[in-house]
């Protein structure tokens, strides 16, 4: 098996996701490659050498700079055609998910996205699926060469092993519709505010608050028990709060002692970012909302009479 | 402008997979997919009172699939292309982004618009497979959009916050279920919806081979359903009034207070 892994990176670093999945590789197989796409990045290659790349290829141009996905199609597919690999994995991210779907059209290559393990069956690669919002994991697969993946945000730890590996500069020649779309304002980390990461407590509202304005039910909550507030996707792109507290898929992976979720309703992508919290407790009208599937205690009622009444028992115990 | 929004069409509810055929179950109740209903709005808006702009849905499913499209044109959109055909039953990725840039190609659109996620599938890649098959430019999560002067302007929502992204039309965006509240069908816009144009094409009409589509132009298979790991005890409680002290009570007996 000849596996080619594509390795996200932001301000100078190597994500850990993708480093995850390099590992992963490297344990179903000698024959690891990594694809690291951008401007300036050709320090990274060492990184990726210890986390189990046998060799890299850095493909480092100005037209790279910006994280956007068409161009890293084009010079996937280049090196693709040059090289051959079997299999073409990736950490599941924003940018990721576009490179993946894009270079298996330009294949006409399968893909499976969401996949939470990679095993090798016989020779046969099969990945593990949950589907149906996770009430079913389906044994996936591929008919052809080669199989692209998309591996599901935090699901293998990157392991140094600390190799080295040999580098190899690749060409970049980008198809004209690829550097259409430009880059005019791109995020960086906001570091303004307390991380949510590091909180002991989070209490997290959704868009089952109704309006911004009921965000101060979960602040109070949040002080009252001396934790962190955070807000899911939907509220954080309605604009309600900011970004820099978003758990889920595109926001942070939290894993508090206590996760108190207000009025959310628990899609998948919001439970990846919070599924590792050592004790969940749900607050929702809607008894059917996914989050009571994977919360330890969940209260079908109105968070308007739950929520204050619980901030004033949690501030009376404390007083006490 | 000509708008085309590429819709699907999903199982309402009591979802399974089927275990003969390995496909989702699809026999139950029909709805649009709730996500493309915000890419539907969002044609809407931008189509606006441009009497000229023309927004149009394509869709890939079996023939009845027209029931649910027709909720976007009591919303507004103006026609229907679905492209329906035994033979593309069972298409992955590969094969259904195939026969939509093909339907996308007769169209000829300034904008292609899809939603965030089919809620059926989980997917939500097919505009990158379908944009790279179109040759046309592509921005994906998208929360805020305008449009001037063939210019596009999307603000997209990444691990790190929000870029700010412009293309030129033609172009193929992705819309995130945050850009906007989906306008609900008026009895007039029910009413009219029938009338409204509502075309059924083959994969023959668009010059799909028939080893392109179906599982004949697939290449991923599942080879078995099986059950998640067990996860740990939940239980559940209807709040009558005592939640407050359930949870308190909770928390205090596992020590998380």
């Amino acid at each position: 098996m000849s596996t080619l892994v594509f390795l996200e990176h932001h301000e100078g670093e190597l994500q850990k996701d993708s480093l995850g999945v390099l590992g992963k590789a490297a344990l179903l197989g000698d024959d690891v490659s990594a694809l690291i796409a951008g401007s300036g990045v050709e320090g990274l290659a060492a990184q990726a050498g210890k986390y189990g790349a046998r060799k890299v290829y850095v493909a480092d141009d100005p037209a790279l700079e910006a994280p956007l996905p068409q161009p890293r199609v084009d010079v996937a597919a280049d090196l693709f055609r040059r090289q051959g690999f079997d299999t073409v994995l990736f950490g599941a991210t924003v940018l990721t998910a576009d490179v993946a779907a894009g270079l298996a059209a330009r294949l006409d290559a399968g893909l499976n996205w969401d996949l939470v393990d990679l095993a090798e069956d016989n020779g046969k690669l099969v990945g593990k699926r949950p589907a149906l919002d996770d009430t079913v994991y389906v044994e996936v697969g591929w008919k052809s060469e080669p199989r692209l993946a998309l591996i599901r945000t935090g699901t293998f730890e990157p392991v140094e092993s600390g190799g080295e590996a040999e580098v190899e500069q690749v060409a970049v020649e980008l198809e004209d519709f690829s550097t259409q779309a430009k880059m005019i304002e791109q995020a960086h980390e906001e570091s303004e505010g307390p991380s949510i990461e590091d909180a002991d407590v989070i209490v997290a509202g959704g868009r089952g608050l109704g309006g911004p304005e009921n965000f101060a039910l979960v602040e109070e909550l949040a002080k009252a028990l001396g934790g962190a507030v955070a807000a899911t996707r939907a509220v954080v792109d309605a604009g309600w709060y900011p970004y820099s507290t978003q758990v889920g898929q595109t926001g942070k992976t939290v894993a508090p002692r206590l996760y108190i979720a207000v009025g959310i309703s628990g899609a998948i992508q919001h439970k990846v970012g919070m599924q590792g919290s050592n004790v969940i407790v749900a607050i929702n009208k809607d008894p059917n909302a996914p989050i009571f599937e994977y919360a330890d205690l969940g209260v079908v009622g109105d968070l308007h009479e739950i929520v204050p009444k619980l901030t004033e028992l949690v501030r009376q115990r404390k007083a006490a | 402008m000509k708008i085309a929004v590429c819709a699907k069409v999903v199982p309402e509810q009591a979802r399974r997979i089927d275990p003969q055929t390995k496909r989702l179950d699809r026999s139950g109740e029909q709805v649009l997919n709730p996500f493309d209903a915000n890419a539907v709005e969002e044609a809407l808006r931008l189509k606006g009172n441009d009497a000229d702009a023309e927004v149009v849905l394509v869709s890939l499913g079996p023939e009845r699939s027209l029931d649910a499209l027709r909720k976007a044109l009591a919303m507004g959109a103006d026609r229907v292309v679905l492209v329906s055909d035994e033979a593309a039953a069972g298409s992955d990725l590969v094969a259904s982004s195939y026969a939509l840039a093909r339907a996308l190609d007769r169209e000829q659109a300034d904008l292609v618009l899809f939603g965030q996620q089919a809620n059926d599938s989980d997917g939500a890649v097919m505009w990158a497979a379908v944009a790279d098959r179109l040759r046309r430019p592509l921005i994906s999560q998208v929360a805020e959009l305008t449009v001037s002067d063939g210019t596009l302007r999307g603000k997209r929502q990444t691990e790190f916050g929000y870029d700010v992204i412009e293309a030129p039309l033609p172009a193929v965006v992705a819309v995130s279920d945050a850009i906007n509240e989906p306008r609900y069908p008026s009895l007039k816009g029910i009413m009219g919806a029938k009338k409204k144009p509502q075309e059924t094409v083959s994969l023959g009409d668009l010059g799909v081979e028939a080893d392109r589509a179906g599982e004949a132009g697939s290449r991923t298979e599942v080879y078995a359903i099986g059950h998640p790991p067990p996860r740990g005890e939940t239980q559940r409680i209807d709040d009558d009034g005592s939640g407050a002290e359930k949870i308190v009570e909770f928390l205090l007996e596992r020590k998380a207070l």
